[in-house]
């Protein structure tokens, strides 16, 4: 009986323990990257800081307004593009795609997820850039090349997630509306869609979360010009890159600026989630039941 | 379930022990900085240690920046700089010149220009020329592209070349000199610097003031852009470190550093 109770408890701590972990490393990281970012934010001002146009560390010059506009344009950019063709792509693959087709896409999309970012880059790099600089001109070091090679790499995680999320709709449902006579295009678009909404959502911010903070493919296609773009065939910088471009270098206040930078993405990356959260719960009340 | 414990714990334990012996049998010299001379220090180590299985050297990359920081604060016994230090960086610390490097400015091998002047390469990267066709090229916009700020190449060719200006700011971006390079050879518009080295076919050096980028000119100095590789090491090195950098001085060293297409300074 006391034996028992010990392995309960033991189990019971074990448990937590190994859950409270990856709390413990978020809050670790985040505690060393704010006390390496403040001074720069002492020094120079957080507002300053964060809308600054200006970023030329060898003039102690440090606003990364520019690159926080880069970061946004091209992971928007690339949604545009990746969204509606993973969503369709997954529609296709869980509810009409037969047996056959399925297994040759499954396999092959997840070989997409498994290149690593720095053959994406090259592959930019050596193809599409000179492309786009043929066919819209400029230097085609672009955002639109980034976002291009971004929607790429994010559409096989968009695609994997809303796929479950489709899967994971009850059956009934489904036969239900068959039962009162829907299309099967009908039955996607009225019940599965909006059913498998909040899966989806989170799909989405999955993929958001991977292309704003790809870095290496970034650095290749962007063009890393700290400027504020006038199309999207213009070069930007984004937060990632400048991080990576210039960690090596940096020294004093300019290596704590690029912490500071690094603070500006957790900062954006979590106004993304309470957003994600947000929608999430308003659409798992309306289909009703919360059950989903 | 004991029983794994047992093995697991006799392995760590043995673990444990073979790496404390190799540690005290081995000397470690570790090296860090420049990526650009990071390529040539790795060749020079793997040199020297095959005759001296008892010296275990580490190269690592981080930039001339980091290379300085490691010397000063001893992190590493030698640190490695692609740029003069200023007075303010050099206070504990030695300086060792191995060699000179050249820096090559590329276009497309289709780009019809072929000699610059300095001035001339100042005017294009501040962007006071921005059409080939006023060097006597075709009619198209030059695309610049630079590496970033901080990349001792960067700084080389700002202080021999721009001295006052600043490169123009919507300039590219690539972050190593390998994708420089690319860039050059898939745009017949472009411009880049790139080292010496690293050179290939894939884009056409142009000539500085008349001046042919080759080895036997950046050693009698005749071509201007150049920049020194350095090892740096703490006031208080030790002697496995010394013999290293003698050894990197001697005629066998010598001859990995002009194999590598630097010119190695006496």
């Amino acid at each position: 009986m006391n034996r028992e109770k010990i392995n309960e408890f033991l189990i019971e701590k074990g448990l937590f323990i190994t859950a409270i972990f990856s709390i413990i490393i978020i809050f670790t990281i985040l505690i060393f990257i704010v006390m390496e970012a403040l001074p720069a934010f002492q020094e120079y001002g957080f507002f300053r800081f964060m809308f600054g146009m200006e970023w030329s560390p060898n003039d102690d010059n440090f606003g990364v307004f520019t690159m926080i506009l880069g970061s946004i344009f091209v992971t928007f950019l690339a949604l545009m593009m990746a969204v509606p063709l993973s969503l369709l792509c997954a529609f296709f693959m869980e509810e009409i795609a037969p047996n056959k087709v399925k297994i040759f896409l499954k396999p092959v999309i997840q070989t997409l997820a498994g290149i690593p970012s720095v053959v994406y880059g090259f592959f930019g790099l050596t193809v599409l850039v000179p492309l786009v600089r043929e066919y819209f001109g400029g230097t085609g070091f672009s955002i639109f090349t980034a976002s291009l090679i971004l929607a790429v790499m994010i559409l096989p995680t968009i695609i994997s997630v809303s796929q479950d999320a489709i899967k994971s709709v009850p059956h009934d449902f489904k036969e239900a509306s068959f039962g009162l006579g829907s299309t099967n295009w009908q039955t996607i678009r009225l019940i599965i869609f909006p059913a498998a909404l909040p899966g989806i959502v989170t799909a989405i911010i999955l993929g958001i979360g991977r292309a704003i903070g790809e870095t290496l493919a970034v650095i290749m296609v962007a063009g890393n010009v700290v400027q504020i773009p006038g199309s999207i065939f213009d070069p930007v910088r984004t937060l990632t890159t400048n991080i990576a471009l210039e960690m090596g270098y940096a020294t004093g206040l300019h290596y704590n600026a690029l912490f500071g930078t690094a603070v500006i993405l957790f900062i954006i990356i979590i106004i993304l989630l309470i957003i994600a959260n947000y929608i999430q719960n308003k659409h798992g009340m309306d289909i009703g039941g919360g059950t989903l | 379930m004991r029983k794994i414990f047992g093995i697991l714990s006799i392995i760590i334990v043995l673990f444990l022990i073979f790496s404390v012996l190799s540690g005290i049998n081995v000397e470690r010299i570790d090296i860090a900085g420049s990526t650009s001379v990071q390529p040539l220090a790795e060749q020079l180590t793997t040199e020297y240690s095959k005759n001296k299985p008892n010296i275990k050297i580490n190269v690592q990359g981080g930039g001339s920046g980091m290379g300085i920081r490691s010397a000063s604060q001893g992190l590493a016994d030698i640190g490695m700089s692609s740029k003069e230090l200023s007075d303010d960086e050099i206070k504990n610390i030695d300086v060792v010149e191995i060699g000179k490097e050249g820096i090559v400015v590329g276009v497309h091998n289709s780009n019809p220009v072929d000699d610059l002047t300095t001035d001339e390469l100042k005017k294009i990267f501040s962007g006071e020329i921005n059409n080939w066709k006023e060097l006597g090229g075709n009619d198209e916009e030059i695309h610049v592209i630079t590496r970033e700020d901080g990349s001792g190449t960067r700084s080389a060719f700002e202080s021999i070349v721009m001295d006052d200006k600043d490169i123009k700011n919507d300039a590219i971006v690539q972050s190593s000199t390998e994708s420089v390079k690319q860039a050059v050879a898939s745009d017949d518009a472009a411009i880049g610097y790139m080292s010496l080295a690293h050179m290939g076919d894939e884009v056409r050096p142009v000539k500085i003031n008349g001046i042919v980028a080759s080895e036997e000119n950046i050693a009698n100095g005749q071509y201007e852009l150049q920049r020194p590789f350095l090892f740096l090491v703490n006031k208080d090195y030790s002697n496995a470190t010394s013999e290293f950098l003698e050894w990197v001085k001697s005629s066998e060293g010598t001859k990995i550093i002009e194999d590598a297409k630097i010119i190695p300074s006496n």
